[in-house]
Parts: structure tokens; C-alpha cells; sequence
């Protein structure tokens, strides 16, 4: 079970900082006690073993506690990202029927309008006073501090229970549930820890959301080594958080690219960065003069490129000593993975190229309620009792069995380290009075890697400004969703069938740019 | 001067990054970062628009809250930005 992580790290020294979240600082003992606390309140709440609890919370020590209680009530968490609008956030209520949410005070009005459509909650734990006209509302604090004690716990799950439900953007435009047990979460940790070597010395700078599985992970990582997880909320003051850094003595500091185009801007040597160890990448690989910044700037500092999925986390790591040789590639499987490439007739190689499949024990259990979905990516394997999961992505992998990333195969856009599926903008904006046709693409983007381009017909009686387009989006999408370029055109080119052609997803000219 | 860089400053961010949407005010002191108004991309966008609007530099280690997080930061940090320059010349 993921909370004996939390249990091991306790064991190891109750008094020791796990966490530090602004001027937070919570020890292994602290965390281990409100986790226990909250678990058995949440029981008492009515929140029953695999019923699902949706976590608005920005990065926070409620967050961090919240996750595990939830977890050790037997229950299963659905992060939600904090930049989630009302109309998705009800989609996920819809799909997924939480019988227990808790928000903070900045998520409260979009949590507040999506409970309005849904009957399966019971129980509305807030940070913060504010009570739901509705739904029966407890404060987190009563949670951890009135509410039931921890002998009344009841732990009866197993690692095979789902831990986690991580929702996902799909070619589809619905956004699908990850379903995650305990045994694919702590095989993930184990496998990364083993390449990492984090140690009980460790400080790992989180700056990452815990609603994103990359951000979350490092907690998972943090407490499994027995190290110190530093929660930062955002990435918008990149001194503030170099400084950070030198305060706290990080030792690790995973980034995606557009925060490591963030860091290229800036000159490193006004910040005591002596105490870095590694710096992980992932979402999309980084472009060389982002490589030779760090390498020049941070000598001292191990650069891991990696590869993964939301739905198995991660698949592989490229050794830190290799960066300057291979840039482009994101080495080969992490311990206790398999990776094959499928060819077009179906069949499956340990090199070449084609769709890139996985096998490990941290492949996720499926997607939430979609059984046809889940049938498509997860499908028996050429020995019996295999599972297989079919990535989506294209990839070669040469005679040395490193692996190369060549882009997907639908037209999902992954923009600062997300998925943003063209269709979910799409349905936004056929929504917009006046729209009568969208595409939406990927456009290079120096920042973002690929950024989000939408192309729109127009009723010619109906005015539509740029601006008024955007403002539809970001009411309605997820920041990383909203579109940063509006193209109007006349009309779209459709294929033969009658399909509009959305044009590139990921701009293949940025990566041959970059590199 | 505060106050004429202040509309300024505010009329970029609505048209930018509340795509127009007046009725979204903000205050003054209320902070970019908590109200979720401005992210890292759009911090440097503001900070480039403010470079060249009235022709300052800003800094790596001047990027910090204290100067940006509010629209009363920003234009105070302009205000002093001018008025170093006025001084010099």
C-alpha cells in the first residue's frame, strides 16, 4: 500500500521534516498522524473502501496529508488540477462520482458550481470556513484535529485496490480516468527510486502540481526514501525559487521543458546551487541549448531525460552520463520494464520502429468506466497471461536498445508536458455562438514546446473577435488547453470522407529547430 | 505617475490576460499569483510589455513578488525604475 511509503519513512526517524510547504514544516511523525486522523474521519464520514475522493487542492500540506488519509481509508484520490474549470470539473464528477471532495478556498467556486450537478456527495471537507449551501461541509482542520481518532481506522485493503484515478486528455475530447492500484504506484516508485538513488539526505523541490502524476511522484519518491519534499505552488518567480533552493539545500529539482526555457533565461550564478544533485526532465525532450545551458551553468548537476505515460507513469530513463551523446534519446526501460515496437501488421520487435508497448507492473488497471477505451490500449500479449499497454506513441528504438521518441499517432497535442486533446478544444469552441468550423493544431512554441493554434470559420453576421474567443476558452478550459493563437479562415480542407484536416499536432519543425 | 502607469499596466493585462474581460477587475494589491491572473509564460509577457512600454530593464533577481505580483508592485517598480534614470541624466 502507497501510505506504507509514508510508514516506512516514519519508522525510519518520526522527527525528521518530510515536508515543507512555505513556512510549513511538517515531520514524518506529523504527516503519519493527521494522515491517520483524517483517514478515520473520512470513514466516519461515510467514505467507504474504493469510494473515490476528488482533491482540489493546490500544493499544500492539506494536499499531501489529504492524499495519503484517502488512501489509507481505502478510498480511492482523483487529483484535479487547480486551473480546472467548472464545465470539465462537472465531466469528472459525472464520470467518476466522488462521495467526498476536498477544496480550497481558490477552487471553491468552480467546486462549488460542479457539486450543483452531482448527487454523490456526501461530504464537502474545506480549507478555509466557507460552507456549502447544500452538501454537508467540514473543515479540513476538524478533519485532522476533532474528528474521529485513529483507533477507530479500519484498514482492510489490499495492493491490488485502486490508490489513484488521474484523468487524462484522450483523442476522444472526454477526459478518461487512469486507474492506478496500489501495486502500480509503488512499483513506478520503486523502479524510479532505483535509478535516482534518493536517499534519506535527499531534498526534493516539487514545484510541479500534485494533480499532475509528475509532480505527485515526487512526494511518493520523497517519503520512500525517507527524504524531504519541498512544495512550491507555482514556477511564476524562477528566482524566488532558485532561491528556494539554496535556502532548503535541494538536492533534486524534475522540471519539464518550459520551465527549463524559464531557467535558460536567467544567469545561474547568482544562486548558490551547489547543493543540486539531479535535475529529471520529462513531458518532451529537452532542445540541446537547453542541455548546454545546464551543462555549462550546473557542471556538478546529473541531467535524467526520461520518457513516460500517465498511464504507467514512467517507461524509461537515459543515463546521465549520456546526455551530451545522445540528447535526442530517452535512454532505455527502467528496471522491471519491457518495451517492444509494434509494426503495422501487429507485430511486436525489440527494435525498429512503430507504436512503442509496455509491459510492467506499472501498467494501469484501465481507464474509469470505459471499457472500450481501456480495450484499446490494453490488450493481451503473444505469451499467455500477458498485458500489453499500446502507448499512442511513435518511437524507434535502435540495435543498442536506446529508445527515441518520433511523435504520436493521433493527433493529441502535448504542450508544457501535457495532453491537450484537439477535440476537447474543438467541442469548446463549437460551443462559441457564430463557430462553424474548428481545427486545432500545434505551433512551435520557444516557451511551451508546442503551443495550441485554433483555425475557425465564422457566421459572417456573427462579430467574433480574437479576444473574445480566447476569453470563451480559458472560461472553459484548463490553462495549458486554451488556445494561444486564433487563425480565422474561410473554410478548412476536409479529406475525402468529409473530415476537416486538423493539420500537425506536435510541430515536428520545432524539434528539428531545437536540435 | 503611479497611478498613469497603473491604468496602463492594468489595461494590458485584462486585454491580454483576461482576454478583455473588464468585468473580472482586480485590485490593485491583490496578487497575480493567488488569484491564478497571470502564470510563468504570462509573467514574462508582462515584464517584456512593461521593458519596452517605458523603456526600463528588469532583471533576473528583480523578478521576485515584491516588484510583479500586484499591479500596484509593477507600476511602483516602474516609478522607481524612471525615477533612477531622471536622476542619473
Amino acid at each position: 500500500m502507497i501510505t506504507s511509503l509514508l510508514e516506512g519513512g516514519a519508522q525510519l526517524d518520526p522527527d525528521r521534516i518530510a515536508v515543507v510547504c512555505g513556512s510549513d514544516r511538517l515531520t514524518y511523525g506529523d504527516l503519519l498522524r493527521d494522515t491517520e486522523r483524517a483517514a478515520a474521519s473520512l470513514q466516519s464520514l461515510g467514505v467507504a473502501r474504493g469510494d473515490r475522493v476528488a482533491l482540489c487542492l493546490e500544493n499544500s500540506r492539506e494536499a499531501v496529508v489529504s492524499i495519503f488519509a484517502v488512501a489509507m481509508a481505502g478510498a480511492v484520490f482523483v487529483p484535479v488540477g487547480r486551473t480546472v474549470k467548472a464545465p470539465k470539473l462537472k465531466q469528472i464528477f459525472n464520470d467518476c462520482s466522488p462521495s467526498a471532495v476536498i477544496a480550497d478556498a481558490r477552487m471553491r467556486p468552480v467546486v462549488d458550481e460542479a457539486l450543483s450537478t452531482v448527487s454523490s456527495v456526501k461530504a464537502l471537507i474545506s480549507v478555509g470556513e466557507a460552507e456549502h449551501p447544500i452538501v454537508k461541509t467540514v473543515s479540513f482542520s476538524h478533519l485532522v484535529a476533532g474528528g474521529a481518532i485513529q483507533s477507530q481506522l479500519r484498514r482492510d485493503g489490499i495492493d491490488l485496490d485502486l490508490a489513484a484515478l488521474i484523468y487524462t486528455s484522450g483523442s476522444s475530447g472526454r477526459p478518461k480516468g487512469v486507474m492506478l492500484s496500489h501495486a502500480n504506484i509503488e512499483a513506478a516508485t520503486a523502479s524510479i527510486n532505483s535509478y535516482l538513488k534518493n536517499t534519506p539526505d535527499d531534498v526534493i523541490l516539487d514545484v510541479l502540481p500534485l494533480s499532475f502524476d509528475y509532480g505527485l511522484y515526487q512526494l511518493f519518491l520523497a517519503v520512500s526514501s525517507g527524504a524531504r519534499l519541498v512544495l512550491e505552488k507555482t514556477f511564476v518567480y524562477p528566482s524566488t525559487v532558485l532561491e528556494l533552493i539554496a535556502r532548503e539545500r535541494v538536492t533534486a529539482f524534475p522540471i519539464v521543458p518550459t520551465l527549463a526555457a524559464l531557467l535558460a533565461r536567467l544567469d545561474l550564478s547568482h544562486h548558490d546551487l551547489s547543493s543540486l544533485r539531479y535535475i529529471t526532465n520529462t513531458g518532451a525532450p529537452l532542445p540541446p541549448a537547453h542541455i548546454r545551458f545546464f551543462r555549462a551553468s550546473l557542471p556538478h548537476v546529473s541531467i535524467f531525460s526520461m520518457y513516460g505515460l500517465t498511464e504507467c507513469k514512467r517507461v524509461s530513463y537515459l543515463s546521465p552520463d549520456e546526455i551530451d551523446s545522445r540528447p535526442d534519446s530517452v535512454g532505455h526501460p527502467m528496471d522491471n520494464v519491457e518495451v517492444f515496437v509494434a509494426d503495422e501488421l501487429g507485430g511486436l520487435a525489440a527494435t525498429g520502429a512503430g507504436e512503442l508497448v509496455i509491459r510492467g507492473s506499472n501498467v494501469m488497471q484501465g481507464y474509469w468506466a470505459a471499457p472500450d477505451e481501456t480495450a484499446r490500449v490494453l490488450r493481451p500479449g503473444p505469451l499467455a497471461g500477458q498485458h500489453l499497454l499500446y502507448t499512442g506513441d511513435r518511437f524507434r528504438i535502435d540495435a543498442q536498445g536506446y529508445m527515441y521518441f518520433e511523435g504520436r499517432l493521433d493527433d493529441v497535442i502535448k504542450s508544457r508536458g501535457q495532453r491537450v486533446s484537439p477535440k476537447e478544444v474543438e467541442n469548446v469552441l463549437y460551443e462559441l455562438h457564430g463557430v462553424t468550423a474548428a481545427a486545432v493544431s500545434g505551433i512551435p512554441d520557444e516557451v511551451l514546446g508546442t503551443a495550441v493554434k485554433a483555425r475557425i470559420v465564422v457566421d459572417p453576421a456573427i462579430p467574433l473577435t480574437e479576444q473574445a474567443v480566447m476569453r470563451h476558452c480559458a472560461a472553459r478550459l484548463e490553462e495549458f488547453m486554451v488556445p494561444t493563437v486564433v487563425e480565422f479562415v474561410d473554410g478548412l480542407p476536409l479529406t475525402d470522407s468529409g473530415k476537416i484536416v486538423r493539420g500537425p499536432a506536435n510541430a515536428g519543425a520545432m524539434d528539428d529547430r531545437a536540435r | 505617475m503611479v497611478e498613469t502607469f497603473a491604468a496602463e499596466i492594468k489595461s494590458f493585462i485584462v486585454a491580454n490576460f483576461l482576454f478583455g474581460e473588464e468585468g473580472k477587475g482586480f485590485a490593485d494589491d491583490q496578487s497575480f499569483l493567488e488569484s491564478g491572473i497571470i502564470d510563468s509564460t504570462g509573467l514574462l509577457e508582462l515584464v517584456s510589455f512593461v521593458e519596452q512600454k517605458y523603456g526600463i530593464s528588469i532583471g533576473d533577481r528583480e523578478m521576485v513578488p515584491e516588484n510583479l505580483d500586484s499591479l500596484r508592485n509593477v507600476s511602483e517598480l516602474v516609478a522607481r525604475k524612471l525615477q533612477a534614470v531622471g536622476s542619473k541624466a
